[in-house]
């Protein structure tokens, strides 16, 4: 397709000015930290707590604890049971909002400043004395076994499993952390209250705020909400092995349209190349409509809606993910498709063009992330516990711009397997046998 | 039921008061070929989302191309005179923004977020593909093919998507809104070149457009750089009148049984035909709106006090309504049963926790209750500015006015419990409405 590309689109001229984010480090009177962005052009603070350990710290057999215990927290306390406790909250017009993951358990709050105070003492009664009655724990567990059985006809949540049985074996992370029918008709108000237990502590606890709050103020706040937890938690588990083997595994199921996860082993956020691979994840499937695999699946040949390729640096392991869905018949064209393009770019690399467009798109966005105080707490928070440190923002930019054409294709070729890639398809895809 | 509500005093007086919300910093004029322009002020961060809404979607097709606003919103991203394919979107990734687009039944838009200092070039080339695009065959065989997987995707892989598909086609007898945005498989393997240009020829102009800036931004400046790209196109003389045809009145009950092996959850939705919000009058609107929330818009909900709480015979109770529509809407009811409970039980409960909802009248708490906290919505609002430009882009591409969007929050505090169980009374109509059951298979009990 030729087409005269007049210079309406000169080259980009200078890189786009930056969101100027000053965070500051506020230890409260008793001893909590916290990292602050102060903003008071809007009267609410927005909260974000993490707890690391997150559902990985469910037993085998009591899988689905911290999870259902998760949602259970807002499920009454102190002296309100759930219908009186909902109705408390919405008279104080603030917003709680629970979610457990592999590797935490995190808690986003918004409030108004005008009745901060009091939206604090219920956050705290919620955090420190959740009645786990027996009448709420069978309305939320029934909600989270037709979750369960929802997820086990649904062809994207039967890849991910089985995908993550494969990559991770016995450890946490191969099991679904919303627990298995059989475990979550199983967990006793003794499993909920373990669960509460293991996560709830001070050695492993984030906190970003942002707002209409002064940095005294948070400190009290902090207080109160925390300094009575107690110091340590259960033990994180174990680093996961990850053993993911080349070739394709089919789950058959019954669909017109084949779901397709795949994936190799990963690159740990705080190895020295991880920014290469980012920014190589950005070129081969990370960028949206840029990327290779989106260009040569979808826009050369129209075999899918959306292709993309992840690196997962979780706490435990790491994976290179990827994910794309085709017409049964059109499936194992789009899989020797994927094939070929990641051979391609692990023997070939990619281009300086390739790379100075790469960069200028990760470090021209990355001021747009930060657009809402709730947004800006949970990405503070995401600092913390990748260890970064506090002025990380105003550097980054310069770390994906330090990555040079070598960087990228030595890891390019080290990091890459075509070899390893796994396909795990749910479907009837025709003219692939797993 | 007692609502026993152990509210102490304290807490009473820890109600917000919310005397002033604070105002969202909203600006809007009209270009002389009659684009209409939305500003909204935000300077925290240099940042910008540049919009552009055009008042056509899928109810807006000639009968037969189903699918043909949303392939054509596809379609966008490919050339222009000036711009190869795929150099829109490699343009803005240049410049470190985003973009894409979304179709709806009485919208298309198109958008970008990116630094505020590219707004000119977004203007640039938006304006320029609202004129000029150019299609190769290739370009409609690919791109036709990547609509058909995304209907795969969204709908033929989903049941409850196929089981929507068939509740809306049964609630609407006549108006175009029971038809997919995306399409009917058949109608979409057949659109083609002449389909795509022909919806582009009548529906893209600056006179059915609207300009959504949100961020941080200075109004006259938009004003200025819109004046320079948009304001030079010529209007589109021709533009058709946006005449759909209209519903009769319904007489009958739907009911409907959809069953697919992959449905592990069962559930029951009841839709009824509703008004939206017109311009100049919203309030029913606004009653239908607060019956949907005293029903199921929270925990605290009538239907999930009753059917979740006392009786436990269903783990979900929801209350939906859609108001901004430029024709008639649903309002919709959705009960998933807990184990053991038979949709019919479920179905009956709903039906007895409605009449008696209507019979008791509103509780005035808890109508006092939504009002504060819509107020305090009003104040999380300002938080994304993005968010307040869709409301306006959404308002206006569906017949509704900037005066309109501005009133409808006092609208909604003058709602009153009589208000509310009279729009109840007149609106919840079975002869209106779709009854669905979705199941796996032949119903014994769960």
């Amino acid at each position: 397709m030729k087409r005269l590309v007049a210079t309406l689109i000169a080259f980009v001229v200078a890189l786009p000015a930056w969101a100027d984010i000053e965070i500051e480090e506020v230890t409260s009177p008793g001893g909590i930290t916290a990292w602050l962005v102060e903003d008071h052009s809007i009267p609410f603070t927005a909260l974000e707590i993490r707890f690391r350990g997150g559902t990985s710290l469910d037993d085998p057999e009591k899988r689905g604890a911290v999870n259902l215990m998760s949602g259970l927290i807002e499920e009454g306390s102190g002296d309100l049971d759930a219908r009186s406790y909902a109705r408390v909250l919405e008279f104080l017009a603030a917003s709680f909002s629970y979610r457990a993951s592999d590797d935490s358990l995190s808690i986003s709050a918004q409030f108004l400043t005008e009745n901060r105070d009091e939206v604090v003492d219920l956050l705290r009664t919620t955090l420190h004395e959740p009645r786990f009655d027996q009448g709420a724990i069978e309305r939320v567990r029934a909600q989270v076994l037709s979750g369960l059985r929802s997820d086990m006809t649904d062809p994207n949540d039967i890849a991910g499993q089985s995908f993550a049985e494969m990559a991770y074996g016995d450890h946490p992370y191969g099991t679904e952390g919303k627990g298995t029918l059989e475990t979550v008709s199983a967990l006793t108000r003794d499993d909920i209250v373990e669960a509460y237990e293991n996560v709830f502590a001070k050695d492993r606890l984030y906190v970003g705020a942002v707002g209409d709050i002064t940095a005294e103020e948070l400190g009290v706040l902090l207080d109160t909400l925390l300094a009575d937890f107690p110091e340590t938690g259960k033990p994180l588990p174990e680093r996961a092995e990850v053993t993911i083997e080349g070739g394709i595994s089919v789950v058959d199921f019954d669909t017109p349209q084949s779901v397709a996860l795949f994936g190799q082993k990963g690159i740990d956020r705080d190895d020295p190349d991880f920014f290469a691979a980012f920014v190589l994840n950005h070129i081969l499937g990370g960028g949206g409509f840029e990327s290779r695999l989106m260009h040569e699946v979808r826009e050369k040949r129209g075999l899918t809606y959306g292709i993309g390729t992840y690196l997962v640096p979780k706490d435990l392991a790491s994976v290179y993910l990827g994910s794309v869905s085709s017409a049964n018949d059109r499936i194992a064209e789009a899989i020797e498709v994927i094939r070929q393009e990641w051979a391609r770019a692990a023997s070939e690399g990619v281009t300086q063009k390739e790379l100075d467009d790469a960069k200028t798109y990760l470090t021209g966005a990355y001021p747009l992330r930060f657009d809402g105080n709730g947004q800006i707490a949970g990405i503070m928070v995401g600092m913390q516990m990748d260890d970064l440190p506090i002025d990380y923002i105003a550097t980054r930019n310069d770390k994906v711009n330090g990555v040079t054409l070598e960087d990228v294709n030595r890891v390019a070729s080290e990091l890459l397997d075509p070899e390893g890639l796994h396909f795990t398809i749910v479907g009837k895809p025709v003219g692939l046998d797993g | 039921m007692v609502r026993a509500l152990a509210l102490s005093a304290a807490l009473l007086a820890a109600t917000p008061v919310l005397a002033d919300e604070g105002q969202e910093a909203v600006t809007t004029f009209t270009l002389d070929n009659g684009m209409d322009v939305v500003v909204v002020e935000d300077h925290r961060a240099p940042v910008v989302q540049h919009m552009v809404w055009y008042r056509a979607g899928s109810a807006d097709e000639p009968i037969g191309s189903s699918g043909v606003a949303h392939f054509l919103e596809h379609l966008l991203f490919k050339g222009t005179d000036t711009l190869a394919p795929g150099e829109f979107s490699a343009t803005v990734a240049a410049n470190g923004g985003n973009d894409n687009a979304f179709t709806s039944y009485d919208y298309t838009a198109y958008f970008q977020r990116v630094a505020a200092d590219r707004l000119e070039l977004m203007m640039r080339m938006e304006a320029d593909r609202m004129r000029n695009i150019r299609l190769s065959e290739e370009d409609i065989r690919t791109e036709r093919d990547v609509i058909l997987e995304e209907r795969n995707q969204r709908t033929e892989n989903n049941p409850r998507a196929l089981f929507g598909e068939q509740m809306n086609a049964a609630q609407y007898l006549n108006h175009r809104y029971g038809v997919p945005i995306i399409g009917w498989r058949h109608e979409m393997e057949t659109l083609d070149m002449e389909d795509a240009l022909s919806f582009y020829e009548i529906h893209y102009s600056p006179n059915n457009a609207i300009l959504v800036v949100t961020g941080d931004v200075d109004p006259d400046e938009v004003r200025e750089l819109a004046d320079k790209y948009y304001g030079v196109i010529p209007a589109n003389p021709d533009l058709p009148e946006r005449i759909r045809s209209q519903e009769p009145p319904q007489t009958v009950e739907r009911r409907l049984t959809f069953k697919d092996p992959r449905v592990a959850q069962p559930y029951v939705q009841r839709s009824y035909l509703a008004p939206e919000r017109d311009p100049g009058e919203q309030e029913k609107a606004a009653a239908l709106f607060m019956l949907a929330e005293l029903l199921g818009g929270s925990t605290t909900s009538y239907l999930n006090e009753k059917l979740q709480l006392d009786q436990q015979i269903v783990v979900y109770a929801g209350a939906f309504y859609r108001g901004v529509s430029l024709d008639d809407t649903t309002f919709d009811l959705l009960v998933v049963p807990a184990e053991g409970v038979s949709l019919q039980e479920a179905e009956d409960a709903m039906d007895q926790a409605v009449a008696d909802f209507i019979a008791e009248g509103v509780n005035e708490e808890d109508l006092n209750r939504i009002k504060m906290q819509l107020r305090a919505s009003q104040v999380y609002a300002r938080d994304n500015v993005d968010g307040i430009g869709n409301r306006y882009g959404r308002a206006l591409t569906s017949g509704l006015t900037v005066e309109d969007v501005q009133a409808w929050p006092d609208i909604l505090q003058a709602v009153t419990g009589d208000e509310i169980i009279a729009a109840a009374r007149e609106v919840l109509q079975r002869e209106s409405s779709v009854t669905g059951w979705l199941m796996k298979d032949d119903e014994v009990t769960q």
